[in-house]
C-alpha cells in the first residue's frame, strides 16, 4: 500500500472526527463513528504489516500543506510500518471494544469528536518526516487525548489530571522543539534526511539527548516524568485509557527512537547509560507504585510506567552496544525492546479492556469495593487471567518472551569495555528481575482481589457478564498474547527489517522449530511452542490420571479455613493486607512507608487507631517544590502589574538599550 | 538408533523426576527424625501419603470457582516441565535443549503463580496471609536466583543447563570467588523457594508462621496429591541444579552408552540421599526465622549473587 493510501486513510480519520462534532447527537452515532475506526484502523494495519513483511523499500510523499515554504514530508520506513502495525492494531481493537462499551458512555458528544482526531494524530507522528510535522502532530495528539481525559470534566478528580497532564504534554513539546533546534544545525533544516547528514558536537549531541529524554520520556512515562499518567489514564473512557498505555505511549518510544537511533545516530556509552540507568529505576519504582495502587486503572497506569522502563533498558542496552561497535548484540538488544513494545500494546489493552468491562458492572475501580468476579463475570475472567500471566512475564506467554529476551542482551554485557557499564549492566538486570517478580506479586494482588475470593460489597455481588464486542475484543488479543508467546520467532523475525535500519544488524534467524535464538544455538534458546505442548500435555495426563484413579467427584463443603470459617466477607485478605509485606520490605526508604499504632491513654473510651502513611516522594521533593518555586516568582513579578504609566515607559525604554548591547556585543 | 537411545534416556528422565521426587523427601523426614533421636516413618511413607490423597474423595470449598479446581493440574503441568528441563543424570537430551535456565525459573514463577492464585480463592483470611507472604519472598528470591544464572552464564557463556553442565565438568573452571558466592546464593535460594527451615516450616501447621501450608489449606484429595507431589518435585529440581552445575561430573551426554547410563543414574541417587542428608542436617541445627527477618536473609543470596556477577564483569579470573 502506498503512503498516499496511508495518508487518504489518515484524512478520514480527521473528516470522521470534523463529521462526528456535527451529528454526534444523533442516534446510532456511536455505532456508526466507531464501525467507521476500526474499518480504517483495519486498512492501515493492513498496509504497516505488508510494508513489513515484503521488505518494500522507502516511500517519501510532500504535500503542500504545512509551512508554506517547506510543505509537509510523510515517509514510511520500515520502522515507521512497525510503529503503524503497533497503533493501528491498538486502533483497531479499541474501536471494536467500544462499539460494546461505548454504549455506556452517558455523554458521547464529549468523546466521538476527539477518538478519530486522536488516531489520527498517532499515525501521524508515526508518518511524520520533518520537525514541523512532527511537532504539530504530536501536539495534535496530546491536545485530542487531553480532550478524551477531561470528558467527564465535572468531576474534580478528572479536572486536576487534566490541568496536570496539559501542562506536562505542554512542557515535553518544548522541550522536543528545542531539541530539533539543536539538530536542524547551521543549515536550519526543518526534513529529517536534512537533520541526518551532520555531525554533532557530543556536547550538544548530549544536550539532544536529554531534551529527547525530558520531551519523549514525559510522555513515555519515565521516572520523576511519569507523573500524569496515573492520573490521565484512569481519567478517560476505558478503551481510550487502554490506548493511552498501551499505544500513545508507544508513539512516545517512537519518538525517542526516531530522534536518538535516527537523526542523532546513536549516542556515546555515556548517553546510552544514561538511557539504560533510567529505565532500570523506572521499571522498579513503576511496580512499586503499582502494588501500592488500589485503584483498578491507576494501578495499570503504573505498570505501563514499568514497561516502559522495560523498554528503555532494552533501547539503552541498544544504545551501549552500537556505541561499542557490537552491531549484533544492539540488534538483540533492539529486538527485544521493539517486541517488548509490541507484546505490551497487546497485554496492556487487554488489562484496560477487562478494567472497563469490571468498572461497567459494578460502577467503581476501587479493588476493595470488589471481589468474586469470576463467579458473575467467567469469561471476563478468563481473558483477564490470561492478561495478568503474560504481563507479569510467565511463560508460555509472550510478556516472557521479550523479556527474556532483554536479559539475553544483559547477559552479553561484558563484551563493553566501558568501567561504568561493567558494573551497570548487571545491576540494570537485577533490575529487571526484581520488576518482573514484582509484577507477579502486583498481579496475584489484582486477581486474587478482583476476581477471586467473596465479593465484599453489593454491585460486586450482583456483577452480570459484559456484552459480546467487549468479550470478542478481549479474547482476540488474548489469542494473540498467546501466539506471540508461543511463536515469538515468528514475531521477531518480522521486526527484521526495523531493526536492520536502525542498528545495521539483526538477530540469527532460525525457522527451524521455531526457537527463538538471540545469538547462537549453543548460548541459549527458547522454544514457546515445545514448552506450551509439554505443559498442555502433561496437564492432561495428570488431570486423567486424576480423574481416573481419584475417588470420585468432590464434595461440597463450608470452606475450611482451619476450622474458624467466619462468613463475613470483610474477613478476606484486603488489596492493603496483600501488599504490606511488600509494603514494608521496600517501602521504607522509598515511599518513606510508616505504619503505627495510636493507643488511647488508659481510661479513655477511644479505638486505638492504625495510622498509615505514605508519601510519593517524585511529587513531593520534585513537582511541589518546582510549583512551589513558580508561585513564589509569579508572586514577585505581580508587583509589575500596578507601576505607572512612567515606569512602564522607563522598563521599555532601558529593555531596548539592554537589546541594542547585546546585539553590539554579538555582532 | 542414537535417536530412539535419546528418547529412552529422555523418557526414563521423565518419569525419574515424577517417581524419586516422594523418596527425596522421605529420606530427608527419615534422617531428620532420626537426628532428633526418633525412630521415624519408612522412607516410602511419602508415595504411601501421595495414594492415600490420591484415593480420598475431594472436598471442595462451597465458593471455590473453576480455578481453585484447574490450579493443580497446571501447578503440577508447570513444575514438572520444568523439572524435565534440568539435566539429571544424563545431558544434552531433547527436551534440554529447548529452554535454558532463565526459562525453568520462569516456569517454576508460573507455578506459583498460580498456587498463589489458588491461595486466595476461596475467599478466607489464611489463603490470603499465605500468598501474599510466598509472593514478598518470591519478590526477593528471584532477583537473586537471576544473578547466579548471570554468575553461571558469564563463566560458561551459555545459559542452556547442558552446556552450562559441560563447561563446569571440564578443566577450564578452577577455583573462582564468584562461583563459591553463587553457589551459596543458590543454596539460600532452594531453602525459600522450597520452602524449608529457617524461611518456612514444612511440617508446621501453626496458622501465624506458615507460608505454603497456608495457601494449600483448602485442598483435599487428589488436588492435594497433585499440590504435594508438585512441591517434592520442586525440591528434587533444586538438588538436580545444584548437583547438575556444581558437582557435574558423574553426568553422562545421552550418546554415552547403557552402561554408563546405570552407572550414572545410581550417582544421581547417591547424590539425592547426599542433599536429603544435608538438608536435615542444617533444617535439625537451625530455627525458623520470623517472617520479616527473611528479607535480610533473602538480601544476602541477593548481595552475593551481584557480587558474584560484577566480580566477573570485572575481571573474568575470578
Amino acid at each position: 500500500m502506498s503512503i498516499a493510501a496511508l495518508l487518504c486513510c489518515v484524512a478520514l480519520f480527521i473528516a470522521l472526527s470534523l463529521l462526528s462534532a456535527a451529528v454526534n447527537r444523533l442516534f446510532n452515532a456511536t455505532i456508526i463513528i466507531y464501525c467507521a475506526c476500526f474499518a480504517i484502523a483495519l486498512v492501515m494495519l493492513w498496509g504497516g504489516v505488508v510494508h513489513l513483511l515484503t521488505h518494500a523499500s522507502d516511500m517519501t510523499i510532500v504535500l503542500p500543506i504545512g509551512l508554506p515554504w517547506t510543505g509537509a514530508h510523510f515517509k514510511l520506513d520500515a520502522l515507521a510500518a512497525f510503529f503503524l502495525v503497533v497503533v493501528n492494531l491498538g486502533a483497531a481493537t479499541a474501536s471494536f471494544y467500544a462499539l460494546g462499551y461505548g454504549r455506556h458512555e452517558e455523554a458521547p458528544h464529549r468523546v466521538l469528536p476527539f477518538y478519530p482526531a486522536f488516531l489520527a494524530a498517532m499515525n501521524l507522528v508515526v508518518l511524520a518526516n520533518d520537525a514541523f510535522t512532527f511537532l504539530f502532530s504530536w501536539e495534535l495528539m496530546s491536545l485530542a487525548s487531553w480532550a478524551l481525559v477531561m470528558a467527564h470534566h465535572r468531576e474534580k478528580e478528572n479536572a486536576r489530571a487534566g490541568y496536570i497532564y496539559i501542562v506536562m504534554a505542554s512542557f515535553g513539546t518544548l522541550m522536543l522543539l528545542l531539541a530539533f533546534a539543536l539538530l536542524s544545525g547551521p543549515g536550519g533544516h526543518y526534513v529529517f534526511s536534512g537533520m541526518q547528514g551532520h555531525v554533532l558536537t557530543p556536547l550538544r549531541a548530549a544536550v539532544v539527548l536529554f531534551l529527547v529524554l525530558l520531551g519523549a520520556g514525559s510522555k513515555a512515562g519515565i521516572y520523576p516524568l511519569h507523573v500524569w499518567l496515573p492520573l490521565a489514564h484512569p481519567a478517560a473512557p476505558s478503551h481510550v485509557s487502554g490506548l493511552m498505555s498501551g499505544v500513545m505511549t508507544k508513539v512516545a518510544v517512537y519518538g525517542f527512537i526516531r530522534i536518538v537511533f535516527g537523526l542523532l545516530g546513536g549516542t556515546g556509552e555515556d548517553g546510552g547509560m544514561a538511557v539504560l540507568a533510567l529505565g532500570g529505576i523506572t521499571a522498579v519504582m513503576g511496580v512499586l507504585y503499582a502494588l501500592l495502587q488500589h485503584d483498578l486503572k491507576k494501578l495499570l497506569a503504573y505498570h505501563t510506567v514499568e514497561n516502559i522502563g522495560i523498554i528503555f533498558i532494552g533501547l539503552g542496552l541498544a544504545l551501549v552496544f552500537q556505541a561499542d561497535g557490537h552491531a549484533a548484540f544492539a540488534a538483540l538488544a533492539f529486538t527485544a525492546a521493539l517486541f517488548h513494545v509490541f507484546n505490551h500494546s497487546l497485554f496492556k489493552s487487554l488489562l484496560f479492556f477487562g478494567a472497563g468491562a469490571v468498572q461497567t458492572a459494578t460502577r467503581t475501580r476501587d479493588m476493595e469495593r470488589l471481589g468474586g468476579l469470576i463467579h458473575r463475570m467467567p469469561q471476563t475472567a478468563f481473558v483477564f487471567l490470561v492478561g495478568c500471566a503474560a504481563i507479569s512475564a510467565l511463560p508460555p506467554f509472550n510478556g516472557f518472551a521479550s523479556e527474556w529476551l532483554t536479559f539475553q542482551a544483559i547477559i552479553q554485557g561484558p563484551v563493553l569495555t566501558h568501567w561504568g557499564l561493567k558494573t551497570l549492566v548487571p545491576v540494570a538486570g537485577a533490575m529487571l528481575a526484581l520488576a518482573a517478580a514484582l509484577a507477579a506479586a502486583c498481579f496475584v494482588k489484582v486477581y486474587g482481589i478482583v476476581f477471586l475470593g467473596r465479593p465484599r460489597t453489593e454491585p460486586a455481588k450482583s456483577a452480570v457478564e459484559t456484552d459480546r464486542f467487549s468479550l470478542a475484543t478481549m479474547s482476540f488479543l488474548a489469542l494473540l498474547c498467546l501466539l506471540a508467546g508461543i511463536f515469538p520467532g515468528v514475531f521477531t523475525s518480522g521486526l527484521t527489517p526495523a531493526v536492520h535500519e536502525m542498528t545495521g544488524a539483526q538477530m540469527p534467524q532460525h525457522a527451524i522449530w521455531l526457537s527463538l535464538v538471540p545469538v547462537s544455538a549453543v548460548r541459549s534458546s527458547y522454544n514457546g511452542l515445545f514448552i506450551f505442548i509439554f505443559i498442555v500435555l502433561a496437564a492432561g495426563v495428570a488431570a486423567f490420571v486424576a480423574r481416573r484413579f481419584g475417588g470420585g467427584a468432590p464434595r461440597q463443603a463450608p470452606a475450611w479455613d482451619c476450622g474458624f470459617p467466619l462468613d463475613d466477607p470483610a474477613t478476606q485478605y484486603t488489596a492493603g493486607s496483600f501488599a504490606q509485606p511488600i509494603r514494608r520490605v521496600f517501602g521504607g526508604h522509598l515511599f518513606r512507608a510508616s505504619a503505627r499504632v495510636e493507643m488511647p491513654p488508659p481510661g479513655s473510651l477511644a479505638p486505638a487507631r492504625l495510622i498509615r502513611e505514605l508519601h510519593d516522594l517524585a511529587w513531593e521533593e520534585i513537582y511541589k517544590r518546582i510549583a512551589a518555586r513558580v508561585l513564589c516568582i509569579a508572586e514577585r513579578l505581580n508587583r509589575f502589574q500596578v507601576l505607572s504609566l512612567r515606569h512602564y515607559l522607563s522598563i521599555v525604554f532601558f529593555c531596548l538599550i539592554l537589546l541594542l548591547m547585546v546585539l553590539t556585543l554579538w555582532f | 538408533m542414537v535417536l530412539i537411545d535419546e528418547l529412552i534416556l529422555q523418557g526414563v528422565q521423565m518419569t525419574g523426576v515424577l517417581l524419586l521426587p516422594p523418596l527425596l523427601l522421605g529420606v530427608t523426614r527419615k534422617i531428620k527424625a532420626r537426628l532428633l533421636r526418633r525412630r521415624g516413618a519408612s522412607v516410602f511413607q511419602p508415595y504411601r501419603d501421595l495414594l492415600r490423597l490420591l484415593h480420598k474423595r475431594p472436598v471442595m470449598a462451597e465458593n471455590a470457582s473453576w480455578l481453585f479446581r484447574a490450579a493443580p493440574y497446571l501447578i503440577f503441568a508447570f513444575t514438572w516441565s520444568a523439572a524435565v528441563l534440568v539435566p539429571t543424570f544424563a545431558t544434552g537430551l531433547v527436551l534440554g535443549r529447548s529452554a535454558d535456565l532463565v526459562a525453568i525459573i520462569a516456569l517454576l514463577a508460573a507455578a506459583r503463580f498460580v498456587l498463589a492464585l489458588a491461595g486466595m480463592d476461596v475467599g478466607t483470611s489464611f489463603g490470603g496471609i499465605g500468598s501474599s507472604r510466598e509472593m514478598m519472598i518470591a519478590a526477593l528470591a528471584e532477583p537473586a536466583m537471576m544473578m547466579v544464572v548471570f554468575t553461571l552464564a558469564l563463566i560458561a557463556g551459555s545459559t542452556q543447563l547442558f552446556a552450562i553442565a559441560a563447561y563446569m565438568a571440564s578443566s577450564a573452571v578452577g577455583l573462582r570467588v564468584s562461583l563459591g558466592l553463587s553457589f551459596l546464593a543458590l543454596m539460600i535460594v532452594a531453602l525459600a523457594e522450597n520452602g524449608r527451615i529457617p524461611v518456612d516450616n514444612p511440617a508446621t501447621h501453626l496458622e501465624l508462621t506458615m507460608v505454603h501450608e497456608a495457601m494449600v489449606l483448602e485442598y483435599s484429595g487428589r488436588y492435594l496429591a497433585l499440590i504435594e507431589l508438585a512441591s517434592a518435585m520442586k525440591l528434587l529440581l533444586y538438588v538436580s541444579l545444584i548437583g547438575c552445575i556444581f558437582l557435574p561430573w558423574t553426568l553422562v551426554p545421552a550418546a554415552g552408552g547403557w552402561g554408563a547410563c546405570i552407572l550414572s543414574f545410581l550417582f544421581y541417587i547417591g547424590k539425592l540421599t547426599a542433599a536429603g542428608a544435608v538438608l536435615a542436617l542444617f533444617e535439625t541445627s537451625i530455627a525458623k526465622m520470623r517472617v520479616f527477618r527473611v528479607p535480610d536473609f533473602l538480601n544476602v543470596a541477593l548481595m552475593m549473587g551481584l557480587l558474584a556477577t560484577l566480580l566477573l564483569f570485572v575481571s573474568k579470573g575470578f
